[in-house]
């Protein structure tokens, strides 16, 4: 068996509504390996853009332990954190969040600017990933002059640009057309398929289904986990 | 980020909200103007009285009757009594000194100035010829007043501009008689055009020999004696000799007031000084509101730009990036605007010169400077609490925000 890359222990995140705990996640434990490629699916409410909010490093649990790499990750600073995030973790989300006024090539390039990265390196690395993404000629237009599957695969391009070791996509083909969506979905696999663990929130059951781990949440709990060797 | 990234950045956000960042920088530039054009306005006051000042004569000390002094009764008692008269006698005393150069004695008085049917109310300067060498008085034609006229009723005038024009226009003036008051006085000389001296316009006056103005105003006392002395440092000591020479003349009593041109001149220094600084500081109060205008623009740009704040998170920009990016454009805003500012201020100057020539309205070094200072320390106060709302926002909330 490949080494843990994400182990959760008795993961909990709770929200206090009112005079009640409400618990999003609930003594979750999970391992995640290199180059796993996970769907999580299960009804609005159950914790799945929770659990991966915490995945990714924007939620801190309440309770439990989140090791990723074998570092503890909620003993790591809020700078620590801001580093890890910006070199092991890409962000594919439902709502794409690219900066409008910025164009295609300079959202992707986004991610590197911020890290600092000299700028020779950034055009070399921006124009491979146009390439990657078939978007060459839409390299200088603006989000708005995108369609969704294009605007899909500039926020695919900026979350892999920095090379991290795991993609985390949020329902990345709930604004996509079936089409659209199948094409995100191919780039997401095709990544997957290169070493890249995907960790992928989802309604669609047939596209949670291609996953090679699927888990199923049901009030902030993992209510069942089907492995693709299983299935098959 | 790199510094070059950072500005470039920083210029894509303000000009993607063009008509935001044109309020923003409008604001800031009134208020840097503002101070400029109110410094300007200051300064060229200052210098406008200094030169005013100056042109009165150099080494000049001004001998008044009383003396100046606090007594602590009633209003009327602030300034003291006059025991006794300033006299010729006393005006041709101080030529003892062999500090003094020239005495120039003056009566002055108003008098209805009339020539044929043309007839005008002047104010009447009765002096001595030794007045144009003090006040360096330039002649338009003839001559200034002759020598004896400090001892002898000579029935002669010298005429401004204006009253030559109101009473000659083109014609010959030289050797005319007018009638001031009750008496002829023929016309020996005409002013060149001077404008208004410390308030006095010497464009619409007539001079007359000083015994002919005690004559014409049936006064033995004189109004001033203007003094200037041989060497620009022997002021101090002449002004004790002229106390000492008044003192022995009434009978002990030191009851004059002597006024150098020097501490005039450093008075209405300070007063301007002053002002200039209070008018600056009134403008400053521009600056500041324009500073809580940039923060409230600031906040709504945090508002309005939460989920592009999360995603920068997510990107794993951490909180002082995010907080120095909008610290960064409220500060390249406000020094911007203090650019337009300073550009505008010294153009509304410029527009005040050219309107008013007498001034020059010029804003001194330190008004461009404590602007774009003022500036930057609002961009900075006022930029520091939006860009600490961003930097602090919780990235799972800012992204659920469109």
């Amino acid at each position: 068996m490949s080494k843990s890359q994400i182990t959760l222990q008795d993961v909990s995140r709770v929200y206090r509504v009112g005079e009640q705990n409400v618990y999003a996640l609930d003594t979750v434990n999970l391992d995640i390996f290199n180059g796993d490629y996970v769907s999580i699916m299960g009804p609005s409410g159950s914790g799945k853009s929770t659990l991966l909010n915490v995945l990714g490093l924007l939620d801190t649990p309440d309770k439990g332990h989140y090791l990723l790499d074998n570092i503890d990750i909620i003993a790591l600073s809020e700078i620590q954190q801001a580093h890890t995030r910006q070199n092991t973790i890409g962000f594919v989300f439902q709502a794409f969040h690219l900066v409008p006024r910025l164009s295609a090539e300079e959202n992707i390039e986004l991610p590197m600017m911020l890290a600092g990265i000299d700028k020779n390196l950034r055009k070399e690395r921006v124009k491979k990933a146009l390439q990657d993404t078939g978007l060459e000629d839409r390299a200088h237009h603006r989000p708005e002059q995108l369609s969704g599957g294009q605007r899909q695969r500039v926020a695919i391009a900026r979350a892999t640009i920095m090379q991290p070791k795991i993609i985390l996509a949020d329902e990345p083909t709930g604004n996509l057309d079936r089409h659209s969506g199948q094409d995100v979905i191919d780039v997401l696999e095709n990544l997957n398929a290169n070493g890249m663990t995907l960790i992928m929130v989802t309604h669609d059951i047939e596209i949670g289904n291609r996953a090679k781990r699927q888990i199923k949440m049901v009030d902030g709990k993992i209510a069942q986990e089907i492995k693709a060797d299983s299935i098959n | 980020m790199n510094v070059f990234d950072s500005v470039q950045f920083t210029w894509r956000a303000l000009s993607h909200a063009r008509l935001r960042t044109a309020l923003m920088l409008l604001a800031m530039a009134i208020g840097v103007a503002s101070v400029i054009v109110l410094t300007a306005l200051g300064e060229g006051a200052r210098n406008y009285v200094s030169e005013q000042f100056s042109s009165m004569g150099t080494n000049l000390l001004i001998v008044l009757p009383g003396r100046t002094e606090t007594t602590g009764g009633s209003p009327s008692t602030f300034i003291g009594e006059t025991p006794r008269d300033l006299t010729l006698d006393d005006a041709l005393a101080l030529t003892r000194s062999s500090l003094v150069k020239n005495i120039a004695p003056i009566v002055v008085g108003a008098a209805p100035v009339s020539r044929g049917n043309l007839n005008r109310e002047v104010p009447i300067f009765g002096t001595s010829a030794a007045l144009a060498d003090i006040q360096s008085l330039e002649i338009a034609k003839g001559k200034f007043l002759p020598d004896n006229a400090i001892s002898q009723a000579v029935p002669v005038c010298v005429i401004g501009a204006t009253v030559k024009k109101e009473l000659f226009a083109n014609k010959p003036v030289l050797g005319k008689w007018l009638r001031i008051g009750d008496r002829r006085f023929r016309v020996i000389g005409v002013l060149e055009s001077k404008g208004t001296t410390v308030g006095m316009n010497m464009d619409d006056i007539v001079f007359i020999p000083v015994k002919s103005a005690q004559a014409l105003f049936n006064a033995s006392s004189l109004f001033r004696i203007f003094v200037t002395t041989r060497h620009a440092d022997s002021i101090e000591q002449s002004k004790l000799r002229i106390l000492e020479i008044i003192k022995q003349r009434h009978q002990g009593e030191e009851d004059i007031t002597i006024i150098t041109q020097d501490a005039l001149l450093s008075t209405f220094n300070n007063i301007f000084k002053t002002l200039t600084l209070s008018v600056s500081g009134i403008a400053a109060i521009s600056l500041f509101v324009a500073g809580i205008l940039v923060m409230n623009v600031m906040l709504i740009s945090v508002s309005q730009r939460t989920s592009e704040i999360g995603l920068f998170k997510a990107l794993g920009a951490p909180p002082k990036q995010i907080r120095n990016l909008f610290l960064s454009e409220a500060v390249f805003l406000s020094l911007l605007g203090a650019c337009v500012g300073v550009i505008i201020g010294h153009l509304g100057s410029y527009g005040l010169t050219q309107a008013y020539p007498a001034v020059n309205f010029s804003a001194p070094w330190w008004a461009n400077l404590a602007a774009f200072g003022v500036a930057l320390v609002a961009g900075i106060v006022f930029g520091v609490s939006p860009a600490n709302r961003a930097a602090q926002l919780n990235p799972v909330q800012a992204l659920s925000r469109r």
